[in-house]
């Protein structure tokens, strides 16, 4: 199934036909950018079921992260990505450790908090680019400074390559000790305490991890769009689509935030060019609706269906055993 | 030196005093049941040990560290692992993986986990419900999940908080089984229990607890005796079927 699905998305954009476009190419790209965020996300919200409303600051401080080594230093956005995450994962710590003090809802509360904390901040602070961002001087194109003008192929396979580490990861810590304590947290923190789980140090490494890989996401949304802001990064709405993405899906499961971000990345992209007209909002409302009717009719999300439909299907195939 | 020491421990709510100068030991390799009427701090006594709460003033010891105080999960390592008298599951993890939480407190691979977990799941009688998610079993079973989950900590203290409450005859009778099994592996048990049925005939020594003071300690053909544990707790009659039950 993994290998499978590897390949298909390596082929995709190969395909001829209608997927040529380079608007389908550039919806292409941002499924697989907001499917590896959604994964980085779910890490924290949906195996250890710690909601977090403020993974746009961890994003945006990588998408800052590669802006500046690039705008700022005039180096390659490498380093900046690698401090980007690693800086990322420090104000995660920082942040969570008062937050995780409080429980269940009240911690969701609190991460709304920070992502206006730090969008102000960022929007005053003069060494960051303040108001105005930060903006792509035009340089060498190519995988070293990760910049095309051309084609949008090369960013796919450059997101190709986050989704398969971010994908391969979070497959490997499902089989491991790391999952089941994740899981183990989120489903009874006093039972997983009494089991010898460490719940806060279990909470503070997914958190860790998390804001990691979402600071990695946000460096390469930088290099795609050529420039940073603090709206365009460090928003609730874009924390929103992060956890929307995932509980479409469904939360805290392994395909979860890839089906989510193929259902509604493609319907945001579509219906802002269609109907961009009306003032914006409408993919929010198609996000909104589509929301709601999953969540009340299978809180699982897409997973939860599919998985209902297997089980019944085994059920009428198999019925000896 | 007894495995775990339980000196002068004293636990406040308020103005309520749910432990009062509770003193006791648990000798390496005995069954210890602690009873008492419902309300006189048994429970409460287990959460002071095991670290869920902290005690206003007392110390706990386990092979002679001073576990006063200490979170649960610190406790657990050290090898003093507890069940919940309200029952815990993970609701959302399948019974295998409940056991698997367990398992990886003493080791970091999956095989070796799911080696011990097996074992637990087959000692508990739960192989039938393996795959089942935690939260779909029946009270009873839960219980036997939370039993085979403190089991797969491998303790060396297991602290049994009513795992038998709301049995069936025929489930009681393998929930003794269980203990006795687990007794001859070398674990010591502290059990918290109300039906002395069960638990008298095994235990090898007995606290009796009654608002929030030790009324007696020793062994169950001596607490059944004892005229104030009759007072307080078994009444007449039932001490009498005791007496004559042990002989």
């Amino acid at each position: 199934m993994w290998y499978g699905v590897l390949l298909l998305i390596a082929v995709l954009p190969l395909i001829p036909g209608p997927l040529q476009s380079p608007f389908a190419q550039h919806v292409l790209v941002l499924t697989l950018l907001f499917a590896c965020m959604s994964q980085a996300w779910n890490i924290l919200g949906g195996y250890c079921g710690q909601v977090s409303f403020g993974h746009s600051v961890f994003f945006g401080i990588g998408a800052y992260g590669a802006g500046m080594a690039v705008v700022t230093y005039g180096l390659t956005p490498w380093p900046g990505a690698i401090i980007g995450a690693l800086l990322a994962a420090i104000v995660s710590l920082i942040i969570s450790y008062p937050c995780f003090r409080l429980k269940g809802h009240y911690f969701a509360i609190a991460t709304f908090a920070i992502v206006e904390i730090f969008n102000r901040l960022f929007m005053v602070w003069y060494w960051v680019g303040g108001a105005l961002g930060l903006d792509y001087p035009i340089i060498e194109e190519g995988w070293k400074n990760f910049m095309w003008f051309q084609t949008k192929t090369q960013y796919y396979y450059g997101a190709f390559g986050l989704f398969i580490l971010i994908f391969s990861f979070v497959r490997w810590m499902e089989a491991n000790k790391l999952g089941y304590y994740l899981k183990a947290v989120r489903d009874g923190q006093e039972a997983a305490e009494a089991l010898g789980v460490n719940s806060t140090a279990v909470k503070l490494t997914a958190i860790a991890i998390s804001a990691f890989l979402a600071a990695l996401c946000g460096a390469f949304f930088v290099q795609y769009n050529l420039r940073v802001d603090p709206p365009m990064v460090m928003s609730l709405d874009m924390s929103m689509r992060f956890v929307l993405i995932t509980i479409l899906g469904g939360l805290g499961t392994f395909w979860g935030p890839l089906l989510g971000a193929a259902i509604l990345i493609p319907l945001q992209e579509y219906s802002r060019a269609m109907w961009g007209g009306l003032g914006g909002g409408v993919d929010l409302i198609i996000f909104g609706i589509l929301i709601v009717l999953i969540v009340t009719r299978q809180p699982k999300g897409v997973m939860g269906f599919i998985n209902l439909l297997t089980t019944r299907f085994k059920a009428t195939k198999g019925g000896d055993d | 030196m007894a495995l775990l020491e339980v000196r002068n421990l004293i636990k406040k709510f308020g103005s309520l005093v749910a432990n009062n100068d509770v003193s006791f030991d648990v000798e390496e390799g005995a069954i210890v049941g602690l009873i008492g009427p419902n309300g006189a701090g048994k429970t409460t006594l287990f959460n002071c040990i095991s670290g869920v709460y902290k005690p206003t003033s007392g110390k706990v010891f386990y092979e002679g560290t001073d576990i006063t105080g200490w979170p649960p999960h610190k406790v657990a390592r050290l090898g003093a692992v507890r069940t919940f008298q309200v029952v815990r599951p993970l609701i959302d993890m399948t019974v295998f993986d409940n056991i698997l939480v367990g398992a990886f407190l003493k080791t970091s691979k999956l095989e070796v986990a799911s080696e011990i977990a097996e074992s637990c799941l087959k000692m508990c009688h739960l192989d039938d419900h393996r795959d089942k998610k935690a939260g779909s079993l029946t009270i009873g079973l839960k219980k036997r999940l939370e039993l085979a989950r403190a089991m797969a900590t491998q303790p060396r203290l297991l602290m049994l908080d009513e795992v038998m409450a709301g049995l069936t005859g025929t489930e009681l009778k393998e929930a003794v089984d269980v203990i006795k099994d687990i007794k001859s592996r070398g674990i010591t048990l502290l059990v918290v229990e109300h039906i002395m049925e069960a638990i008298m005939p095994i235990a090898d020594k007995v606290v009796v607890l009654d608002s929030g003071v030790k009324i007696a300690e020793g062994p169950p053909s001596e607490v059944v005796q004892d005229e104030r544990v009759i007072a307080a707790y078994l009444g007449e009659k039932f001490s009498k079927r005791l007496r004559e039950m042990k002989a």
